[in-house]
């Protein structure tokens, strides 16, 4: 099921030079990119099935000039991708072949470090893993942890509402954003919250997390961040079958424990990377839990032991708790390398990101194990258990005819499933272009018309990333429209007084 | 007369605002009313009242997640999850005593329209932190739905972040889920005596930056102290911390928290009933609890926290002002003398310096009626409000003005 994106607008491919010139007399120098090799770099994201050249790449330096360049584009009906590091694993950076690639590289910088009122203000090309780097010299650290924080950037990070392995605990993004400055596509420079809590009047801050660069380009950054907890710990279980490990993590939380990170592996999962890694993870078990826990000493001491009787009580297979950083790290190093290690053992693999209820997960295992038999691929499962956020990674070879349209079949399988029972289509990567045509899945022709109508009051065009998260694209005007019925009333049996 | 639609179902209330719409009716959306007195002064054709839509529809304490029809008593909500040890993170406040009413007249549905939160603002988050799924109908009659009933979930625009704190002008929510959370099986709370409004943000602001902690960090000036503690206070000032958890964590992060604090003075600790009926009354204000039915005016600013003592202190040089601070200082609930514009000017003068923002949460209605309740926005940013309310709300039938003129 290849996406399809909307048709290139001849018109506008035809003015790429007065475009290009256009663009030069806002940003100066190398801040426009026009050659074809110079562009190649940004044709696809993390999602690299996809790839297209741009029109154009634009890398503003400033607020004022990403506002000349969105009112210029507004002006001439030119559509524009907003792009951080480009690590989307949902297409939402994809450049259009009639539209401007507005690259927020340049906006690196950290503006503010405030202790006294735990904030960071950023901009939003700053990494993630920047904002930890710049406090953590005074014990301070920046929560939300994409695996991709190296690389991944702050701006798109909230553009995504990004998670991590330690969401349950400690949130996602849009809970530890304080404050940003947007452009919208006018022009116009909107400033969100600050340093206080809660921004005043309509949540905006809020709705933009997530909002994959639809809404508006973020152009400043505020962020809370925490003193690093005193100890963190971890333990490593085994279990004999995925049932055993999803009831031991319904009866941690029951019992009223929110560990800073829960993660599990099935068996696939646990053998490519203990392959790869080493990180002593048992190879006799189907199913493998890590549950780190993180805090004062006596906490996590008092804590470690409650998990792991209740550990025992499920049947655990096996057991082992952290008695170093070092044994803690190692835990980890397998888990973080979960998917270079499956990239070791196919050619090609595709990572799904549905969420569902925790309660869920053995019957959705099930089901997976039924799909990769009639699908004839393999499939490995990582598994933020805390939060129920699934991470499928389906193994094929792009080089056999047919094997990724059968792996995306595949993918849109689960994410179906995952529907089915009560979850989402994506915990954490994003819609973007990747489960676009999936959104009927969840919503109906109404709920998917409301949202596009919040979009329209940010981008009365459609400029701003169209193709991305919408299946069907709607003029504002279409959308507005609107059908009132008789004045008669319609439920005369209603209670009024 | 005004009238009032008591709908049964979500058919009821897409009925309800279908009609309004044809005859060009406002309506006025309330669940238990225990709000109503907030926000400006406006009139309303009809009262939409949310209330007989009740009932608890979904609880998994194990995936910590609970769904209830939007005017579901939330006492009652909080009675069913503390019968399994869990509790609403965020904290929500009760209006009851600085409006004058009885306490526990709050809806579900409420709580989030007006994203509620308490002190533990600071650590959990707010009402918006924790709403993961909402149904509901625009003000086109349309019944739509958002989020889901996962924590994690990006899947389209996060509209429950917009309803949250939308005071009804966006949408009649029907039914919505929430994140619930364990409760901390014991609290304490830790108590500095005597320090001025700048030193105890000071203090406030190494605790909440340490490991210790603190589920909630305020500070009452003697006066207020007095008001709230009664003779326990013995006519200090008190900057309390408040610290939840498993007994054994108690007990390490107060050491760590005493030393930390140890010179700034004296210290006492208060035991688990004394903490909760503290960081209530903290929570609700009752320092500045209405008498009467009336009260003097009242603000709730929201600004960086170090900045706190210093918008007090502009607004205490102008006129007589009682104040207390939550979330760290961030937080300052102001009660000023019955000024004509409230003290308005004064209050929106010494935020805007700051940064932040202040609500008017108490005066008359001839005030409310003439001044802004809310903080003013920016011309572009009142535009962008606009147009959001439009692509939910285009004939601007749902509580309009109740936020800003003419939204």
């Amino acid at each position: 099921m290849p996406v399809t994106m909307p048709a290139p607008d001849a018109g506008l491919v035809s003015r790429r030079d007065e475009i290009v010139a256009g663009l030069r007399a806002i940003v100066p120098g190398e801040g426009v990119i026009a050659s074809e090799p110079e562009m190649r770099p940004y044709e696809s994201d993390g999602l690299t099935a996809y790839r297209q050249l741009p029109m154009v790449v634009v890398l503003p330096s400033t607020t004022d000039q990403a506002a000349q360049v969105l009112r210029y584009c507004h002006e001439r009906g030119i559509k524009v991708v907003p792009r951080g590091a480009g690590t989307s694993l949902s297409g939402g950076a994809l450049p259009l072949a009639d539209g401007v690639l507005l690259g927020m590289a340049k906006f690196n910088r950290i503006l503010d470090i405030d202790f006294d009122n735990r904030a960071v203000v950023a901009q939003p090309g700053v990494t993630n893993l920047g904002i930890t780097e710049a406090v953590e010299h005074a014990g301070f650290y920046y929560a939300p942890d994409p695996s991709s924080q190296i690389a991944c950037t702050i701006g798109g990070n909230v553009a995504e509402n990004s998670g991590g392995v330690h969401c349950l605990k400690y949130g996602m993004t849009a809970n530890n954003l304080l404050g940003l400055e947007m452009v919208l596509i006018s022009g116009d420079i909107i400033r969100l919250g600050g340093k206080h809590l809660d921004s005043d009047g309509y949540d905006l801050l809020g709705l933009m997390t997530g909002s994959e660069g639809l809404l508006g380009v973020i152009t400043e950054i505020t962020v809370r961040i925490l003193k690093r907890p005193q100890t963190a710990r971890a333990v490593l279980i085994g279990f004999a079958s995925s049932e055993a490990a999803g009831d031991c993590v319904a009866k941690i939380i029951g019992a009223g424990i929110i560990p800073g990170g829960m993660e599990m592996m099935d068996g696939p999962a646990i053998r490519a990377t203990e392959e790869f890694v080493h990180a002593g993870y048992p190879l006799d078990v189907e199913a493998l839990l890590i549950v780190e826990l993180d805090g004062p000493q006596a906490e996590v001491d008092h804590l470690l032991e409650r998990v792991s009787a209740i550990a025992q009580g499920c049947g655990a297979a096996n057991l082992r708790v952290s008695n170093s950083e070092q044994e803690r790290l190692t835990f980890w190093a397998g888990r973080k390398a979960a998917f270079p290690a499956v990239g070791r053992i196919s050619p090609d693999y595709y990572c799904m990101d549905g969420t569902i209820p925790r309660g869920k997960l053995p019957l959705v295992l099930a089901r997976m194990r039924e799909m990769s038999a009639s699908y004839g691929l393999r499939v490995a499962n990582v598994f933020h258990a805390g939060d129920g956020n699934l991470h499928p990674l389906i193994l094929y070879d792009a080089n056999t005819p047919g094997e990724l349209e059968r792996a995306e079949a595949f993918g849109a399988d689960i994410l179906k499933l995952c529907v089915e029972v009560g979850g989402v289509l994506t915990g954490e990567h994003g819609v973007g272009v990747e489960k676009r045509d999936l959104m009927p899945e969840m919503f109906n022709e109404i709920d998917l018309a409301q949202q596009q109508r919040v979009k329209c009051a940010f981008d009365d065009q459609g400029l701003l990333n169209p193709g991305k998260v919408f299946p069907t694209l709607h003029r504002c005007a279409e959308l507005g429209r609107m059908h009132v019925r008789g004045g008669r009333l319609p439920f005369p049996d209603i209670p009024r007084f | 007369m005004v009238d009032r639609f008591t709908p049964r179902d979500q058919k009821d209330v897409a009925a309800a605002v279908e009609w309004a719409l044809a005859g060009g009716k406002t309506l006025e959306i309330v669940g238990g009313g225990s709000k109503r007195e907030i926000g400006r002064a406006a009139q309303w054709d009809l009262t939409l009242d949310l209330s007989g839509l009740s009932g608890v529809t979904l609880y998994e304490p194990e995936e910590l997640v609970l769904s209830a029809k939007a005017g579901t008593p939330l006492a009652e909500i909080e009675e069913l999850v503390a019968s399994r040890d869990q509790e609403l993170a965020f904290e929500p406040m009760d209006y009851g005593p600085v409006l004058g009413r009885s306490m526990g007249r709050g809806t579900l549905g409420g709580a989030l329209a007006t994203n509620l939160s308490g002190p533990r603002r600071i650590k959990a988050g707010a009402a918006r932190d924790h709403f993961l799924g909402v149904s509901a109908v625009s003000g086109r009659a349309e019944v739509f739905k958002s989020g889901g009933r996962v924590v994690k979930n990006v899947t389209g625009y996060d509209l429950c972040k917009l309803l949250a704190g939308s005071w009804g002008t966006l949408a009649a929510m029907t039914e919505v889920t929430i994140k619930v959370l364990p409760r901390a099986p014991a609290e304490e709370s830790l108590l500095v005596l005597g320090l001025d409004d700048r030193n105890a943000v000071a203090a406030m602001a190494a605790a909440v930056g340490s490991s210790s902690d603190v589920s909630g960090a305020a500070h009452l000036p003697a006066n207020i102290a007095a008001r709230m503690l009664g003779a326990a206070a013995a006519g200090s000032a008190i900057t309390a911390f408040r610290l939840e958890g498993v007994p054994p964590s108690i007990a390490q992060r107060k050491a760590m928290l005493e030393r930390l604090l140890e010179p700034d003075g004296v210290m006492l600790t208060i035991g688990e009933a004394g903490s909760r009926a503290l960081w209530q009354a903290v929570r609700d204000a009752t320092a500045f609890a209405a008498t009467d039915g009336a009260g003097r005016p009242l603000w709730r600013v929201s600004t960086a926290p170090t900045l706190g003592p210093q918008v007090a202190a502009e607004i205490a040089a102008e006129v007589e002002a009682d104040l207390f601070y939550d979330w760290a200082g961030g937080l300052i609930w102001i009660a000023l003398p019955p000024l004509e514009d409230a003290g308005a000017a004064l209050v929106r003068g010494a935020v805007r310096s700051a940064g932040g923002h202040a609500t008017l949460v108490r005066a008359p209605a001839s005030v409310r009626a003439a001044i802004d309740v809310f903080e003013p926005q920016p011309e572009a940013l009142a535009a962008l409000t606009r147009r959001v309310k439009e692509s939910f709300d285009p004939k601007r039938i749902l509580g309009p003005g109740r936020m800003y003129a003419g939204v």
